[in-house]
């Protein structure tokens, strides 16, 4: 029954990839959602069967058949449903359903062909994509990952067209590879030290042993799974693919760039949190690197001028978040803040794709405002939607950011607190700029620009214009969202405020059953059931009664922090709009500095793209290909042809020299016996 | 002593005889100077108790072959050596070539003496070790021939028969049937 | 009794004024000579070992040597005059078609 979970997407996909150029739209599109609802049908049964269940032996397995049996290392494609899979298969089977239901309106505009070309690749993902969170060994989630970050690139060069969007392909897919060869490399250390690659048994294995001290393979081995994990979910050093993958239609960057994908990373350690609790290095790391790309891609995303570019770099900075989490060892804080940012973020990006799609391809901030009069719907789930990225009280970011600075705080990394505390700052900072701009005011385009294509972050014009030209709104109002579209955006929106519900923390009176579903997910396996709950989480656990009153103190910290956020974005970007751009100019080497993105590409390519490729180009083809092996094909030849032409000489045509030449033989031969 | 007086006498007159073959300029005179090496040849063969040899040296070569070698020559009307002008100036007619050669025979010699010094057993008399009957006795020959080596005088008449109709094959005007 | 070396002297010689002749002649039919005058040499050898091991194979060899001459010597001449007829010349420096 689990493996159905994956297969009806991938059926779609083989459906739409073969017939859905004949098909028409309606069919198409139907199909790949009627797949993707299916599938989530399925997967609810399949977790409601699991809710049935005794909690510490909370699993569903399915073992299809041996995949690698080679000597003493087998391999079987395996599922393997248990509380923390459960998560994320509502996650992605659910918005990923809403996801193609909005899609069917969002992408109209195409042609048939291309239109179910995109939805095959959407299906694909989501196969992809769940048999990555449902695989039960290494192997079969890598299966998943690679093939997600195929479809990334498949979907992110869409319009493969444009320049600009088949080249952020390429970089999110080399990127990416960057990452999975650590991961790979990760893998194989796994191997080395355990001659298993298969979760259960790892984390079995693990348990028993001391925690590491010091650099030993464990954690050698996950900090290469970690750098992988930095590829895939774009945190330092390998994030620069995700903001040029705002190329791809903007349901894309919804599922793809914001729900699920980049949240892979994140459920892997959660996946291996066993295994991650026994290498307090790695997990340093991790937090560490969390926490500082979330307050740098704050900062970046202060100054972006693109809707969808803001909300790019503010997904990288909630992803940092979630790291800070699962390294300071409060994985179940990680994974609520992954599947509330879900909601929030999908409904964010969908949102930003109904105002793009109001306004006929117009991306730049800018260029917008006073939009709230003619989107309500829109403008409302957006106001929603923000409100919970920058943990607005009640709402559900709210609940998840602050469990995870809470932990952040409890487990005494009180400068990751910190780095974390000014990171929601800024969120709500630049979230309640994107809103004021985008929504209030007057409109500022068509009478100010005479084109509206002028962009500042140089080269990046991430226009998914589909069909029409970015121009201003030259024929009547905006129109607000159609129905499908706003119907995807309702729902995401009250999930975005119900959705954090069942994680309110003790403090508050919850009961945080997100945390007591998931917390034998994180424990070791064949271990007896007292140590359940000391097995590497600290979600509920460890909320003793002082403990309670300095939740409740961080809470009240966290809260104010958002108001005071969304009050300065007010007060700037509302009240004294001049401010903005006087600050600009006054700060301007620092605001140079943030527009570009810290000029972290142009480092890259100056030190590592620029290098390689000239190693490559007069290294590797000039001196080796051309050189070496071309020489010595070619110099063979000559050599054949040369000493040919020199032997062939011999044919003189003179009956006499043969005859003499003979003659020499004999001699020398007669001789050659005398001697001897 | 008229032994080893005939045998000097035989071999001088087959070594010269074989020297004034090469030296000649006209053909016709070399077949005849082969003729007459020939026959120093045969009497050589009868010193050696091999009469039936010496016959067919004298009737098979110098009767036959030799005589073929006459009707070419006489047929051909074979010109003089120095032909046509080009010949005159060809890299192989270059005195070097011709020092080259006699070095070459003379290095041949001095090799194969050489192998005779070395040798053993070749002071001894030739006809030491067995008395002249079983050598010389035609019937035997015959015997021998037809027994032993009966195999190989039918491929030679094979061969023969090959030989006759190449060699009229070859020398067919063109256009003749 | 004339000892074997003596015999296998004047072998030595007839043969090697054969092989000059083969060498230095610009004649084809002294060539073909020359080489009759090789294969007569060697039949000597072969009697004269014959003979001084009382063995009648010797002469037996020669019988052959000479049948399988006289062969030759007949296609060599019919050569000889097929290419006389070609070039009027019987210089074998003159036929060098087979060149490179």
């Amino acid at each position: 029954m689990l493996a159905l979970i994956p297969l009806l997407p991938f059926v779609g996909f083989l459906v739409n990839s073969t017939l859905g150029r004949r098909l028409p739209k309606s069919v198409s599109g139907g199909l790949a959602s009627l797949a993707m609802v299916l599938s989530f049908l399925v997967a609810a049964s399949s977790v409601w069967q699991l809710v049935g269940m005794n909690p510490a032996e909370r699993a569903v397995e399915q073992t299809l058949y041996t995949w690698i049996a080679s000597g003493d290392f087998t391999v079987d494609v395996a599922f393997r449903l248990d509380p923390l899979s459960a998560v994320m298969l509502l996650v992605i089977t659910g918005i990923g359903s809403l996801i193609h239901i909005y899609s069917t309106a969002y992408m109209h505009d195409e042609g048939d062909s291309e239109f179910a070309r995109y939805f095959s690749y959407l299906n694909l993902f989501a196969a992809f994509m769940l048999v990555l969170v449902l695989g039960a060994s290494f192997p079969v989630m890598f299966v998943g990952w690679e093939g997600v970050g195929l479809c990334s690139y498949l979907l992110i060069g869409f319009w493969f067209k444009k320049k600009s969007a088949a080249d952020a392909g390429k970089k999110a897919f080399v990127v990416n590879r960057i990452g999975d060869y650590a991961f790979i490399l990760g893998m194989l250390a796994l191997f080395a030290r355990f001659g298993t690659l298969d979760f259960q048994t790892i984390a079995a294995r693990v348990g028993a042993m001391p925690v590491e001290t010091g650099f030993g393979i464990i954690s050698i081995a996950t900090l290469l799974l970690f750098v992988g994990a930095t590829g895939k979910s774009a945190q330092i050093p390998l994030y620069t693919w995700l903001p040029d993958a705002m190329e791809g239609p903007t349901p894309v960057s919804a599922l793809i760039h914001a729900a699920t994908m980049v949240t892979a990373g994140v459920y892997m350690i959660g996946r291996n949190a066993v295994l991650f609790s026994h290498a307090p290095e790695t997990m340093g790391i991790v937090a560490v690197i969390g926490a500082a790309t979330a307050l740098m891609a704050g900062t970046i995303g202060l100054v972006q001028n693109d809707i969808k570019r803001v909300l790019a770099y503010s997904t990288v900075s909630q992803l940092g978040l979630m790291f800070l989490a699962m390294g300071v060892g409060a994985f179940g804080a990680g994974i609520f803040h992954l599947y509330t940012h879900a909601f929030f973020k999908a409904l964010l990006f969908l949102g930003s794709g109904a105002v793009i799609h109001a306004l006929h391809g117009e991306q730049d901030i800018r260029n917008m405002g006073g939009l709230r009069k003619f989107l309500p719907v829109t403008y409302w789930t957006f106001v929603i939607g923000s409100l919970a990225l920058a943990g607005f009280p009640g709402l559900a970011g709210f609940f998840s950011k602050d469990e995870v600075l809470f932990e952040t705080f409890a487990h005494g990394h009180t400068l990751l607190w910190v780095m974390g505390a000014l990171t929601s700052l800024l969120t709500a900072t630049y979230m309640g700029r994107l809103v004021f701009l985008t929504f209030w005011g007057e409109r500022r385009s068509a009478s100010a620009k005479a084109t509206v294509d002028k962009h500042d972050a140089p080269g990046h014009s991430a226009h998914d214009a589909h069909g029409h030209s970015g121009h201003g709104d030259t024929h009547g109002a905006p129109h607000d969202a159609p129905p499908a579209m706003a119907f995807v955006l309702v729902v995401l929106a009250i999930g975005s405020v119900l959705a954090g519900y069942i994680g309110v923390p003790h403090a508050l009176g919850g009961h945080n059953q997100l945390a007591t579903w998931l917390a034998p997910s994180f424990a070791a396996p064949a271990v007896a059931g007292g140590e359940v709950a000391e097995a590497a989480e600290g979600a509920g656990g460890a909320e003793a009664g002082g403990e309670e009153a300095l939740e409740l103190t961080l809470m009240a910290v966290s809260s104010g922090i958002a108001i005071a956020g969304i009050a300065v974005a007010c007060f700037i970007w509302v009240m004294r709009r001049e401010l903005a751009a006087s600050m600009a100019t006054s700060f301007a080497p620092i605001h140079r500095l943030l527009l570009n993105k810290y000029y972290v590409d142009e480092i890259y390519d100056a030190s590592v793209v620029h290098p390689l490729s000239a190693v490559s180009r007069e290294g590797l083809w000039k001196v080796v290909d051309i050189g070496l092996i071309d020489g010595a094909v070619n110099g063979v030849a000559s050599i054949v042809d040369g000493s040919a032409a020199a032997l062939r000489r011999l044919q003189t045509g003179s009956v006499r020299t043969y005859a003499s030449s003979i003659f020499v033989g004999v001699v020398l031969v007669l001789g050659y016996y005398l001697w001897r | 002593m008229p032994e080893t007086l005939s045998f000097y006498a035989l071999a001088g007159l087959a070594v010269v005889a074989s020297a004034l073959v090469i030296g000649q300029r006209n053909p016709m005179y070399s077949v005849m100077m082969l003729i007459a090496s020939f026959a120093g040849l045969a009497g050589l063969y009868i010193l050696l108790d091999a009469p039936f040899v010496a016959m067919a040296q004298i009737i098979i070569y110098a009767g036959a072959i030799m005589v073929l070698f006459l009707f070419v020559v006489m047929l051909l009307n074979a010109p003089q050596e120095d032909g046509a002008d080009w010949d005159r100036t060809h890299p192989l007619r270059r005195p070097g070539v011709a020092r080259v050669g006699a070095l070459l025979a003379t290095l041949l010699v001095v090799q194969l003496a050489w192998a005779l010094n070395a040798a053993t057993g070749l002071s001894a008399g030739v006809g030491e070790r067995t008395d002249a009957a079983t050598v010389s006795s035609i019937r035997a020959l015959g015997r021998m021939l037809f027994n032993d080596h009966g195999f190989a005088f039918e491929a030679t008449s094979i061969l023969i028969l090959v030989a006759m109709v190449g060699a009229v094959v070859l020398a067919r005007r063109e256009g003749e049937s | 009794m004339i000892p074997l070396s003596h015999y296998l002297i004047v072998s030595v010689l007839l043969f090697a004024i054969g092989s000059a002749g083969v060498f230095l002649r610009r004649n084809l039919i002294t060539i073909l000579l020359s080489v009759e005058i090789m294969l007569n040499a060697v039949n000597l050898s072969f009697v004269a070992f014959g003979r001084a091991a009382g063995d009648l194979n010797g002469q037996i060899i020669t019988f052959f040597v000479m049948t399988v001459a006289a062969a030759e010597a007949a296609v060599g001449l019919a050569l000889v005059i097929a290419l006389f007829r070609h070039r009027e010349s019987l210089n074998p420096d003159a036929f060098t078609s087979l060149k490179w």
